[in-house]
């Protein structure tokens, strides 16, 4: 098969491969880029596990083409911590022990970040609705849900 | 036509453990030449915590501080054996492996440091915090970073210690049929309100109260966390999960996770989790196995409310919406 060139930002640095024509994002970035913080739990669209940020959209890696991010900024939870500083959603995901075998945990963070990004102060309705897409089989989600909303309420007291 | 409200409570009795063939764990303990400890296991850790509290009994018995300590569980092909991760085994069998293990470890350690302070072993002590001191005279000690330096460069000596925790095959009485299974039980009771729809069958759990009696919490935190994900994984049981809705048939058994279903963060029951430690006898430092019974006494509470709500027993699991009715329909037929 033909190859494609996709060329894109990924945690702030310029990515470009060759791959076949129809391969996922979340393949590209696994298997091809090395990032292998997005998770296949079903590549169905139907776990969570492979969210990943494009352009400030939260997006299911495993749905979208490779080919058709091409000049997009791509943000995943590898790219999360500065200079081993982990980002105030990693934090508070370890101070609420919200993390046990640790394979929904990235795609949870996805979607709490874009939550928070869009969103500084949610309600707990809001926090669920925001996890609503991603499944976990170990903590029973209310570690989770505290976990945003702890790095929620960080946030506000560091704009504070 | 209404929404009927029921309470329901259940009890259990739950084996750490498992008794087939016997069921042993063995564990390897070796010092590094600065002085740290590795712990070398097949038992694996799924996100349960195996490596942190391993680690923490390790360092317990040796007398270091838990970050001294790595535990590599990297390979079940060339690791000491252990029959695996499951049944609430891990912490008791695995843990009581390490003890042991750390124990012979520690006793080569305090044997050097003896010949370096130039005292008897038995006079020496550690301090927790990586220093062995001379007991009455702590102003003589040496560092464990040193002592294994001086076994490693000086003293030729291995600071090891091998572990290994069985219960043994427990076979049936002729006469009676009595067996001990095992020697170790956690307890739990669960209370559980729910509602139920009569007309759709369809049940919400609004409460579910937990007791759960575990030994000792080596690491109460963990502890909680398994307890919270195991709560909501008995709702889980209770109400949603299975791969064949019409066993032994396999029709309509559930192939995604739009058809398996789970219940969601929108789903959650109020959960409350209380722990009560009586720590075990034979269990390490009185741990007992908490990991898979946390699950299970959620699935009878939610029975017997059910139960209590619209007066039919359901007997097969999962408590779907069509088990309802169809034993709505047939009591009324009565
Ligand atoms: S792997 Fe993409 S949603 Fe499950
Ligand atoms: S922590 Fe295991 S799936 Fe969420």
């Amino acid at each position: 098969m033909a190859k494609v060139p996709v060329q894109f930002t990924l945690n702030g640095s310029e990515k470009a491969e060759f791959i076949d024509s129809g391969t996922t994002l979340l393949h590209a970035l696994r298997d091809k880029i090395g990032d292998t913080s997005p998770k296949g739990g079903c590549h169905q669209g139907t776990c969570g596990a492979c969210s990943v940020i494009i352009d400030g959209e939260l997006r299911l890696s495993c749905l979208t083409l490779a080919e058709t991010c091409n000049g997009a900024v791509i943000t995943t939870t590898s790219g999360l911590s500065e200079g081993g500083v982990l980002h105030p959603l990693q934090h508070a995901f370890l101070d609420t022990f919200a993390t046990q075998c640790g394979f929904c945990t990235p795609g949870m963070i996805m979607a709490a970040k874009v939550l928070l990004d869009h969103k500084p102060n949610p309600s707990r309705d809001e926090v669920v609705e925001a996890l609503s897409g991603n499944i976990c089989r170990c903590t029973g989600y209310e570690p989770i849900i505290q976990a945003v909303l702890h790095a929620a309420r960080a946030n506000s007291q560091n704009a504070a | 036509m209404a929404i009927r409200l029921g309470r329901g409570v259940a009890a259990i009795n739950y084996p750490t453990g498992m008794n087939l063939g016997g069921d042993p764990t063995q564990a390897l303990v070796h010092s590094t030449p600065t002085g740290n400890f590795m712990v070398t296991l097949s038992s694996v850790d799924l996100g349960q915590g195996m490596k942190q509290i391993m680690a923490q009994i390790c360092a317990e018995t040796i007398g270091v501080p838990t970050d001294r300590v790595v535990v590599d569980t990297a390979d079940t092909d060339t690791g000491p054996h252990c029959m695996g991760t499951f049944a609430s085994r891990g912490t008791h069998r695995a843990g009581n492996a390490v003890i042991q293990a750390a124990k012979e470890a520690r006793q080569v350690m305090l044997e050097v440091a003896a010949e370096e302070l130039e005292v008897n072993a038995s006079d020496l002590e550690t301090d927790g915090q990586g220093n062995i001191l001379v007991k009455g005279a702590p102003q003589k000690s040496i560092s464990i970073f040193d002592v294994a330096l001086s076994a490693h460069f000086k003293r030729g000596r291995s600071i090891s210690g091998r572990g290994m925790f069985l219960i043994p095959r427990s076979y049936p009485e002729k006469e009676t049929g009595a067996m001990k299974p095992s020697t170790c039980y956690a307890h739990a009771c669960t209370v559980a309100e729910v509602e139920v729809d009569d007309e759709t069958g369809e049940v919400t759990v609004l409460t579910v109260k937990n007791i759960f009696e575990i030994g000792r919490a080596l690491n109460p935190k963990m502890v909680e966390q398994q307890l919270v994900g195991g709560s909501w994984m008995g709702i889980s049981h209770a109400l949603y999960e299975t791969t064949e809705p019409y066993y032994p048939n396999r029709d309509h058994g559930g192939t995604d996770f739009n058809q398996y279903l789970m219940p969601g963060p929108g789903d959650l029951a109020e959960t409350e989790i209380i722990v009560l430690e009586r720590p075990s006898a034979d269990g390490p430092y009185g741990a007992k196995g908490p990991g898979e019974m946390c699950a299970n006494p959620q699935i009878p509470a939610v029975a017997n409310a059910v139960f209590d709500a619209v007066g039919v027993r359901i007997d097969t699991l999962p408590i779907t919406p069509e088990r309802i009715l169809r034993a709505l329909k047939a009591q009324a037929a009565n």
